[in-house]
């Protein structure tokens, strides 16, 4: 948030003050002014380089893989195929252009992976703000005592690894099981419910940073008209944070939709994975078997992919208004 | 950021006390979720983790310090710890810098937007995916790996290699088979001295018959004498018709093409050089008197480049005498180096995103300012911005140890057989993991690693304390 602040524009007088001094300074700037786009043109290249090999391997014969770099593509481009994208969706077939290997892959995985990622990055993503804008509601408008103290401890988790939390969770998990019949180690709720502790500090201090923007007068003249502190919630702060919710819950969402260790830990063995654990798991499995295993690469990064270009702005805000995730 | 735009609604009333308590327990209320899940899930399991780090593999019965003694006597969780210096040493300084030169240099493009977007993206990516991609830039065959490609095609601009490249194991001296030595230097001499006007058949051996062909070499053929000169052949001295005979020439044994020979005079010193042609046959002419030897040279078997192993464990730094805690301690595993760059691909976006939002709300007039008063370039860079964006690089700096402290994902994936305990690339996190969960598991020693993880965090959650309190 320090780092929110928007630029000063320097004002009409300032410019005329300084352009002939400033215009000397550009002209002597030119050539380096070309020099810097060249050298940042080149580090942008450099930069697409892993993506773009992805990408190209993805569309290569798996045949081709072992025998010659995908770099290769370009003096030869008529080879480009979409067989790898057709063996991962349907699986099990040994029939691949190029040699015919077999993948090795359970008919269906990636589909059901998909699903999976989805069905624990949606429930995670949505609890997380809300519970973070009930929770910062309550911190920045409640009349209690300690207000700041709960704030200031929320603030200190925000940074606790959540390796911390790992054994005792999964026992707590199992203590469930065994008390109530339903133990939510191994389950898509188990996992979402330990992203939503762990996202809660960084929503919280999100949302709390953006509502203490909110005067506080127009609650008090709310509680005063006799609204209840839900409507409240409902009719004046969360329409006002939408924006700050927002950027959260993108963040959020391709945070736990790129998440391993938590996957690993809760849904290791399961036949139900996020694409994430699928992807590491066939890595082990086949390591040799890169072309189908970037062309799932290729099927995880979609959806993040499209959230991040669609969302851009929200995301970054909410990366710089937390950068201490 | 986001000051919202509402009409301020100065001086209402204060609302009834009845009414004051209500809105009180409401508001309370709202906190509940919240508080369950993070008392739940996060406060209550962290203690519970260091109650665990005090019992043993089961959690069954107590055991003092033991898990922690154990853990520092064993060369394994050094190799960890080590590998966490590493990351917090080289990676947050690194990426920090590379972001704040992005940040400036793109305020001079006009297509900031789009560079700062190819920039950022692998940070969309999860780092399963992206270690994936990495994974094959490190690959060890050239033909495979683009990093190997390149470094190959650099090296060989350097160091071509020779027409005969010996494989892996192979020294020049295994190739010689009939009137061959060992030279020096990984060369071969002929086994006999000759004067003008005599002839020499070297005989090697051990070379793919599909070299030869690639190279255009015909059936080999004996050279005839010439006077003043000095003739002979290297051939393929095997055949398959007559296995036994290491000395005849036979129709199916092909001549050596292509091979650089020098002519060592009586001293030792070349006199004069040559090639052998298709039927592998050489010709030294107008030689002066004397004894001479007939030197196949070195550059011949010149291997090429094969591959370095990037996710490799052998260490930077020279280690071999060292004891085994020494060698724990101080290599420097490339495998580290190499994941350390993949981690920079992915995480400069976001450094150059903090900063560059930090530039932006500098107050561009101390700036120009600096110009005016005749700063250069550098000197405003240096003494103006550098200093105004400090606090800004000090929280991306922070940001970074945290995020390297709890390295995890990129370690297993690239590490995929060095990251479990005690392996080259094992870090404190993935010890966690591994003891925890991965087989063989230890709730103490893995509770007492993950407190050891705890309590290295801690200054950071002090800073960011220090900084959003004092706010």
């Amino acid at each position: 948030m320090t780092t929110t602040a928007i630029p000063e524009v320097a004002g009409p007088r300032a410019v005329s003050q300084t352009s002939s001094k400033m215009r000397r300074f550009l002209g002597r700037l030119r050539p380096s002014r070309m020099a810097i786009n060249i050298v940042l043109g080149a580090i942008a290249l450099f930069w697409l380089v892993p993506t773009i090999s992805m990408l190209i391997i993805s569309f290569r014969p798996a045949g081709l893989f072992e025998i010659s770099g995908w770099w290769k593509v370009f003096t030869a481009p008529t080879q480009l195929t979409l067989q790898n994208y057709k063996e991962l969706f349907t699986g099990g077939s040994s029939t691949a252009l190029g040699g015919g290997v077999p993948s090795g892959l359970a008919p269906g995985s990636v589909l059901d992976s998909l699903r999976t990622s989805i069905e624990i990055s949606v429930p995670a993503t949505i609890l997380v703000t809300l519970i973070s804008s009930l929770t910062a509601y309550s911190i920045v408008f409640g009349r209690w005592r300690g207000r700041n103290a709960v704030f200031l401890t929320i603030v200190g988790l925000m940074v606790v690894p959540l390796q911390v939390a790992l054994i005792p969770v999964a026992d707590l998990y199992r203590d469930m099981g065994s008390l109530t019949g339903w133990n939510p180690f191994g389950t898509i709720t188990g996992v979402v419910i330990f992203h939503v502790a762990f996202g809660l500090p960084f929503g919280v201090f999100l949302m709390r940073n953006f509502f203490t923007g909110i005067p506080t007068a127009l609650i008090e003249a709310g509680r005063i008209d006799g609204a209840g502190e839900w409507t409240l919630f409902r009719r004046v702060v969360v329409p006002l944070g939408i924006a700050a919710a927002a950027s959260l819950a993108i963040f959020q969402f391709i945070w736990v939709w790129n998440d391993l260790l938590v996957a690993l830990v809760f849904l290791g063995g399961d036949p139900h994975v996020p694409l994430t654990l699928f992807l590491y798991d066939q890595e082990r499995t086949l390591a040799a078997n890169f072309w189908i295993i970037s062309t799932g690469s290729m099927v995880s990064i979609v959806v993040p992919l499209i959230v991040f270009l669609a969302f851009q702005r929200h995301f970054v805000r909410g990366m710089l208004a937390g950068a201490v995730k | 950021m986001a000051v919202v735009a509402v009409g301020q609604q100065q001086g209402a009333a204060r609302p009834s006390s009845a009414r004051h308590g209500q809105h009180h327990l409401q508001s309370l209320a709202f906190l509940v979720p919240g508080a369950i899940l993070l008392l739940a899930i996060v406060i209550w399991p962290a203690i519970a983790t260091i109650r665990y780090s005090f019992y043993n593999g089961s959690a069954t019965k107590l055991v003092g310090l033991s898990n922690y003694k154990s853990l520092f006597s064993t060369a394994d969780t050094l190799i960890a710890l080590r590998n966490n210096v590493i990351w917090v040493v080289v990676f947050p300084f690194i990426v920090t810098v590379i972001g704040l030169v992005f940040a400036v240099l793109s305020e001079r493009i006009r297509w900031a937007t789009a560079f700062k977007t190819v920039i950022f993206l692998p940070i969309v990516f999860s780092v399963t995916a992206s270690s994936l991609v990495f994974t094959q830039i490190f690959q060890l065959d050239p033909h495979v790996g683009v990093l190997n490609a390149i470094v190959q095609t650099v090296d060989e601009w350097f160091n071509p290699p020779g027409a005969y490249p010996l494989s892996a194991g192979q020294t020049a001296a295994s190739l010689a088979t009939s009137g061959v030595v060992a030279g020096p230097h990984g060369s071969l001499l002929s086994s006999k001295t000759v004067r003008a006007g005599e002839t020499l058949r070297m005989g090697l051996t051990g070379v793919d018959p599909s070299t030869l062909s690639v190279l255009g070499a015909r059936p080999a053929r004996a050279s005839s004498r010439a006077a003043g000169s000095i003739t002979g052949l290297v051939w393929r001295d095997f055949s398959i018709s007559n296995p036994s005979d290491i000395t005849g020439i036979y129709p199916d044994e092909d001549g050596f093409p292509n091979l650089r020979l020098a002519l060592l005079g009586p001293s030792g010193a070349s006199v004069a050089t040559t090639s052998t042609n298709a039927f592998g046959q050489f010709h030294f002419s107008n030689v002066a008197p004397g004894l001479f030897r007939v030197q196949i040279e070195a550059s011949n078997f010149q291997p090429g480049f094969s591959g370095t192993f990037w996710l490799g464990p052998q260490s930077l730094t020279p280690t071999s005498n060292l004891s085994q805690t020494a060698q724990a301690l101080l290599s420097v595993p490339l495998i580290d180096i190499s994941m350390i760059l993949a981690y920079l691909w992915i995480w400069a976006g976001f450094t150059m995103v903090v900063v560059a939002a930090g530039l932006a709300a500098l107050d561009r007039e101390v700036v120009e300012a600096s110009h005016v008063d005749g700063a250069t370039e550098w000197q405003t860079f240096r003494l103006v911005t550098i200093p105004m964006l400090a606090p800004v690089l000090t929280v991306v700096f922070v940001t970074m140890v945290i995020n390297v402290l709890k390295i995890f994902d990129i370690v297993i994936n690239l590490g995929i057989d060095s990251s479990q305990p005690g392996g080259q690339s094992s870090t404190l996190a993935s010890d966690v993991y591994y003891l925890g969960f991965g087989g063989g598991v230890h709730t103490g020693l893995a509770s007492a690693l993950a407190v050891i993880l705890f309590v290295l965090v801690v200054p950071a959650m002090l800073f960011n304390l220090k900084r959003i309190s004092g706010r």
